[in-house]
């Protein structure tokens, strides 16, 4: 290998691939069977950016050339920049010698489309075969899906990764139209349709023969971007959650727009990424995935946006304060994890806890309640607790008071769950 | 007040208790180590570390907790936290004192304090399996060097073996001076002699291509970052700066 060579190549490819903020390995069940090398499962984060995003897997394009011309893409066509393509060995030397070392958890494969979408799939589905089949390569593969490619490639593309993906791009077809015009929403579509049968083919398959081959164990995923189109959140949310129900995705991702180019389409250059407003549409799609809201609970007509000051769930909570306060003791979990400053872990232990006697305010501060939130909204063993009849802004305007540090300079956290 | 001294081992910790309730002891102190002259002058017991006693302590336990509780409860004592043998030994009691079993007990102020050392020591161990970087020696060995906050080397040997099958490794702990060492069949402890050369430091022993890797990974390292995004504060939260000197992309 030459290392100038590879080295220009990777800065280029990896710089033009970054954008996807999908990092995720987890989901796979792939073991070390063959006495390969490595397994997929348990999705680590092996390093993080200086922006605080997990660092998993080996996030690159197999070459940045591109006959499309969209505009929020850094290779698009008409963009003056260094174009460079790998070739299948160098994408397989690398992945494998990342991964030898511990770097990685695998390879998350994408590629601006040269020639013709075929062409472009053929090559990305034969670096995955490689791995596979020649190095007995068990870690994570995650492999773009070249919208329009055929469904053979696209069957095949299943049989080698762990989980496949084609970006959404846009919330809304009219925003792709305004922004991508040569791309066709229908090509995005029709392919997660056909994926998600043969997904489910395979998982049948398998439940009844256990040497069925693993069809995309990690299932699909796909990308919206955020403020580069005027898409309310109310829209973006009804997006997800239609493709969330409609082809078991398993995970929606949010990407701030970063500026990267001047086009009177998109917002200007100097434009701020929009990261406390991806923050909270990560908020709103976990409350959708693990706390049983449904999506017209979070967004509808009347608030067609999410409250940045504060999480999707505390805004539930102040439109319907007639649900509480609950009482701890005896609450169902699926209302618990209602409470604002509850989370998922700390909901359990409750549940859990309650078994041995009625829970106080100190043991659930302990357990992990964020107390300066939900004392607002429950009960417990205690005879102190909020009698006043407060109003939600109220309530809002106490909490921002308190937690001011972590709310307002929160503003450029990108992800801080509940 | 009485003070116990035991060897540090986890039969010697549940003779330990034994003692206590033999000698229907309330308020204790518990050490580890040597029994000290200057403690002949205070209420001091040596506990000698007996294998059946320690067993009575055991059976009465399995009997109360279900087997995952008991691998936590072991793994807890053997990652050697500063102080908390006498919150162990709080929960080992409260178990053996309560008729049903207890360990989702949270209201319980040991159930709850292992429930927190066993989230320490899943974290440090997360943590080790994420920011392990080997470095390819010579004969084709990955070695890595590490300096966890807790003991738990013992914790890693499954993963790293089922994920690097095909391939020799040593993950060696320099605070604690023992390592573990995968030979293609099976793991083995090991002691290394660092008198001659400094053990995070085997640059003499690499092989060619380890620098060109460690290189890409370190340029990969900086093209993934979106400077429009820069969030230090979270950045430092995630990797924490004592675990840096151990991270290619780090040094
Ligand atoms: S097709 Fe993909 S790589 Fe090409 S310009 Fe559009 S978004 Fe960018």
């Amino acid at each position: 290998m030459n290392e100038e060579r590879i080295t220009e190549k990777l800065n280029i490819l990896a710089d033009a691939a970054k954008y996807d903020v999908s990092c995720s390995s987890s989901g796979s069940k792939r073991k070390n069977e063959n006495k390969g090398l490595g397994n997929a499962s348990n999705g680590i984060c092996h390093t993080y950016t200086e922006d605080g995003r997990c660092v998993s897997l080996l996030k690159i394009l197999l070459t940045n050339h591109c006959i499309f011309d969209c505009a929020y893409c850094v290779s698009r066509s008409s963009n003056d920049i260094k174009r460079a393509a790998f070739t299948v060995q160098e994408v397989v030397d690398l992945t494998i010698n990342f991964y030898r070392r511990n770097y990685i958890e695998g390879l998350f494969l994408s590629s601006g489309i040269f020639k013709d979408a075929d062409y472009t799939m053929e090559r990305l589905v034969r670096v995955a075969k490689k791995l596979r089949t020649e190095h007995k390569f068990n870690g994570y593969i995650h492999l773009k899906s070249i919208p329009g490619a055929s469904d053979e490639l696209m069957r095949e593309a299943g049989l080698y990764a762990d989980r496949l993906s084609i970006n959404l791009e846009i919330p809304t077809e009219a925003g792709l139209k305004l922004l991508a015009p040569e791309k066709n929403r229908q090509d995005m579509i029709k392919p997660m349709g056909f994926l998600n049968n043969e997904i489910i083919q395979h998982t049948e398959e398998k439940q009844l023969f256990k040497k069925a081959p693993m069809f995309a164990p990690a299932g699909q995923s796909t990308q919206m971007i955020i403020g580069a189109t005027p898409e309310t959140d109310q829209q973006v949310l009804y997006t997800s959650n239609y493709f969330y129900k409609s082809f078991n995705l398993k995970r929606v991702y949010y990407s701030g727009y970063v500026p990267v180019i001047n086009d009177n389409r998109l917002p200007a250059l100097h434009t701020s990424v929009p990261m406390v407003r991806e923050n909270r549409l990560y908020q709103a799609d976990w409350l959708m995935r693990f706390y049983g809201f449904k999506v017209n609970e979070i967004v509808d007509q009347q608030n067609p946006h999410l409250d940045l000051d504060i999480d999707p769930k505390l805004s539930w909570s102040l439109r319907n304060l007639q649900v509480f306060p609950i009482d701890i003791n005896t609450a169902d979990l699926q209302l618990i994890l209602r409470v604002p400053g509850i989370g998922v872990q700390s909901a359990q232990k409750i549940v859990s806890a309650r078994k041995f006697g009625r829970l106080d305010w100190e043991q659930l501060k302990k357990i992990g309640v964020a107390l300066n939130r939900a004392k607002y909204f429950i009960t417990c063993n205690s005879s102190k607790f909020e009698r006043r009849d407060l109003t939600g802004n109220a309530i809002k305007q106490y909490i921002l008071a308190q937690s001011q540090s972590k709310y307002l300079k929160n503003s450029v956290t990108q992800l801080n769950l509940f | 007040m009485t003070t116990l001294i035991y060897d540090g081992t986890f039969e010697g910790l549940l003779t330990a208790v034994f003692e206590i309730y033999e000698h229907r002891l309330q308020h204790i102190k518990i050490e580890k180590g040597e029994w000290l002259a200057t403690a002949l002058f205070e209420d001091v017991i040596k506990v000698h570390t007996d294998d059946k006693r320690a067993g009575r302590v055991l059976q009465g336990l399995q009997k109360r907790l279900s087997a995952g509780a008991m691998q936590r409860l072991y793994a807890v004592h053997m990652a050697g936290m500063e102080g908390e043998d006498i919150n162990i030994i709080g929960y080992i009691r409260y178990v053996i004192d309560s008729v049903q079993n207890v360990e989702e007990d949270y209201g319980n102020r040991y159930v709850l304090r292992l429930a927190e050392m066993v989230r320490m020591i899943r974290r440090e161990k997360h943590r080790m399996e994420a920011f392990i970087r080997f470095q390819k020696l010579q004969d084709e060995t990955f070695y890595s060097a590490i300096e966890p906050d807790f003991n738990i080397l013992p914790l890693l040997g499954k993963h790293f073996k089922n994920r690097y099958t095909d391939q020799k490794w040593i993950i060696y702990d320099m605070r604690r001076n023992y390592g573990l060492f995968y030979n293609l069949h099976a793991i083995e402890f090991i002691a290394l002699d660092f008198s001659t050369t400094r053990p995070d430091n085997v640059i003499s022993t690499y092989t060619e291509d380890e620098s060109l890797y460690q290189n890409l990974w370190k340029n990969y390292f900086h093209s993934v970052n979106i400077p429009a995004r820069k969030n230090t504060k979270l950045h430092m939260r995630h990797i924490p700066k004592r675990y840096w000197r151990f991270l290619t992309e780090k040094i």
